[in-house]
């Protein structure tokens, strides 16, 4: 087991390395920079700024540096925000956006579980088909156009949430409902077809023979056994939470890390840039790994790895 | 596989798969069509009648500078639906190719191969998406050659897979034994074998693509190519309407319900073909 999370922790380290050069390879690649104005700035300036940001080295040294930056947690300057530097404005911005995962999450799990286990134990061809129905328009729906809906109807319509900022709870709902619903929908349809595999094993046919309650059979015998499945996709959902949470946080004006992210973009602010995309990546590695050691832990055929 | 027209059939009986691919069939004609369903053209500028509601000459009501928006809807179809099919034909070779290769031949090629896939799937694809279409260009080439490049990985993963087990068939291996060149055995026998669930990732990799362009156009990040005959994305008329939202509804919804209803369409599609033609993959 020790050598099986050993790989995959090398594998984590090699796609982190990956990304880090990807990016910096990507941002010196691109046609236009940072410093490109309406009106071209005069060939010192220009020069000062290159030597300021260390620009006028050659790529290896840059690369170099920037690498060295990273083992220093440092993520170098950011161009846009002259007072402070990438590792401060992620610091700043971070804990927003995995608030906003965390809730989510929650709201995923709190919608699906009722809703899974309902359908699976009413489990009919109606029910059938409603539960793959709502779950590819779950799927199907972008999250700006379910935000716009959400503003629209609770905001607008009927003036109930807020729309916008992240402060309180009137303002935390609608964010968290509009990047929850897919998952919700997702995991709703996994727990039902995992519990509806579980119900019809021989063990459930004894727990009832048996002479035990339905609800013991269906929340412990039906769904202990059912829950590795779910478990095991809650790690990258929350990591896809996190990662996709830039288009729900540039609708609801939510100062977190994705919406730094967008404007880095349109500002080519190459270094927030290379900085936002490398913390995501950890974000999803280290999910990764816990799905790894969750799986190694109850899976033991994973030893012989 | 069952042969052709027996899965079309049956593709048929399904209501939510034949609604889809009717409405899929409805857009890409809208598309086509564009300049001969509409008398208004894509820029076609009217001051006289800006912000209108919905209504008998324009039916989905005009935009803030007077043109016509189930105009600029129809045109957008044509950005729309060449992002989805074509990224997922581009990613589908690429994949395809990649996969063949590594499970073919086997070996050391093929783990390192894999290694390489297991990689660029730990990446957030999204992410390198939009930095891979500021290299490539924002436009539609470049949101194509972008989405590609992050979408082949499933299929190569697929495919590999699928040769693995195609290689181990018994006529596979006869076909080997009388002398069969390697060509004629992967075109052959091993393609049409591993047909079905590449045929099922492609209805699904679709509406991804579909999805991921329209919402980077949404955020300002995706196609900006003002210029382009192609027309407007729809990702973009749902930004103009974002904007316009509290006074003029009407302007986000059509296109979010063109956005929403073809991704659901390809959808419905998919989880038909996969019904059919690869039931285990579900």
């Amino acid at each position: 087991m020790t050598r099986f999370l050993l790989t995959r922790l090398f594998h984590g380290l090699t796609v982190l390395w990956v990304v880090v050069t990807l990016t910096f390879v990507l941002m010196r690649v691109t046609p236009g920079g940072p410093f490109d104005r309406e009106r071209r700035l005069p060939p010192e300036v220009l020069a000062n700024i290159a030597a300021k940001y260390h620009l006028d080295e050659p790529w290896l040294k840059q690369y170099a540096r920037y690498l060295n930056g990273i083992f220093r947690g440092d993520l170098g300057p950011s161009y846009k925000y002259l007072d402070r530097g990438v590792s401060d404005i992620v610091a700043e911005t971070f804990p927003v956006s995995a608030l906003l995962g965390i809730f989510a999450l929650v709201f995923a799990l709190a919608f699906s579980f009722p809703v899974g286990i309902c359908a699976a134990y009413y489990h009919s061809s109606w029910t059938d088909r409603w539960c793959l129905l709502i779950a590819t328009l779950g799927i199907s729906l972008p999250h700006f156009i379910l935000g716009a809906l959400l503003i629209w109807l609770f905001s607008i319509q009927l003036g109930w949430l807020q729309a916008g900022r992240w402060e309180g709870f009137t303002s935390v709902v609608l964010p968290t409902v509009t990047l929850g619903a897919a998952p919700a929908a997702y995991l709703s349809y996994l727990l039902r077809s995992t519990l509806l595999e579980t119900l019809a094993e021989d063990f459930i046919r004894t727990a009832r023979a048996k002479g035990l309650r339905e609800s013991a059979v269906l929340l412990k015998h039906a769904l202990n056994n059912s829950l590795i499945p779910t478990l095991t996709v809650l790690g990258p959902l929350f990591a896809a939470l996190i990662t996709g949470s830039f288009v729900v946080e540039y609708i609801f004006a939510i100062p977190g890390m994705g919406r730094f992210f967008i404007t880095a973009v349109t500002d080519r602010d190459y270094p927030l840039i290379m900085g936002v995309t490398l913390v995501y990546t950890v974000i999803l590695v280290c999910a990764n790994l816990l799905v790894d050691l969750f799986y190694s832990l109850v899976d033991p055929r994973i030893k012989s790895y | 596989m069952k042969k052709p027209r027996e899965w079309i059939k049956g593709l048929l009986r399904e209501p939510s798969a034949s609604w889809g691919l009717a409405f899929i069939l409805v857009v890409c004609l809208g598309g086509i069509l564009a300049p001969l369903i509409s008398p208004y053209g894509p820029g076609g500028l009217d001051e006289q009648r800006i912000l209108e509601s919905p209504g008998w000459s324009h039916w989905m009501g005009t935009d803030g500078l007077g043109r016509d928006l189930f105009t600029r809807i129809l045109y957008g179809a044509r950005v729309s639906i060449t992002v989805g099919i074509g990224t997922a034909f581009i990613a589908l070779v690429i994949g395809t190719v990649y996969g063949l290769i590594s499970g073919y031949i086997g070996g050391t090629l093929d783990h390192l191969l894999m290694r390489i896939v297991d990689i660029c799937y730990g990446l957030p694809d999204l992410l390198i998406f939009i930095l891979l279409s500021l290299v490539f260009g924002r436009n539609i080439a470049g949101v194509l050659i972008a989405l590609g490049l992050v979408t082949w990985v499933r299929f190569a993963r697929i495919t590999r897979g699928q040769v693995l087990q195609a290689k181990e068939l018994i006529y596979v291996e006869g076909a080997r034994a009388i002398g069969g060149s390697h060509t004629r055995i992967i075109v052959r026998h091993i393609l049409p074998n591993i047909m079905a669930p590449l045929l099922v990732t492609l209805t699904f990799s679709i509406p991804a693509a579909i999805l991921a362009e329209s919402t980077l156009s949404f955020i300002g990040l995706g196609i900006n190519d003002p210029y382009s005959e192609w027309g407007t994305s729809w990702g973009t008329l749902a930004q103009d309407g974002w904007r316009a939202m509290r006074t003029y509804p009407h302007i986000i919804l059509f296109p979010g319900l063109a956005i929403f209803l073809t991704i659901l369409a390809f959808n419905f599609l998919g989880n038909g073909l996969r019904d059919i033609l690869d039931p285990k993959g579900k």
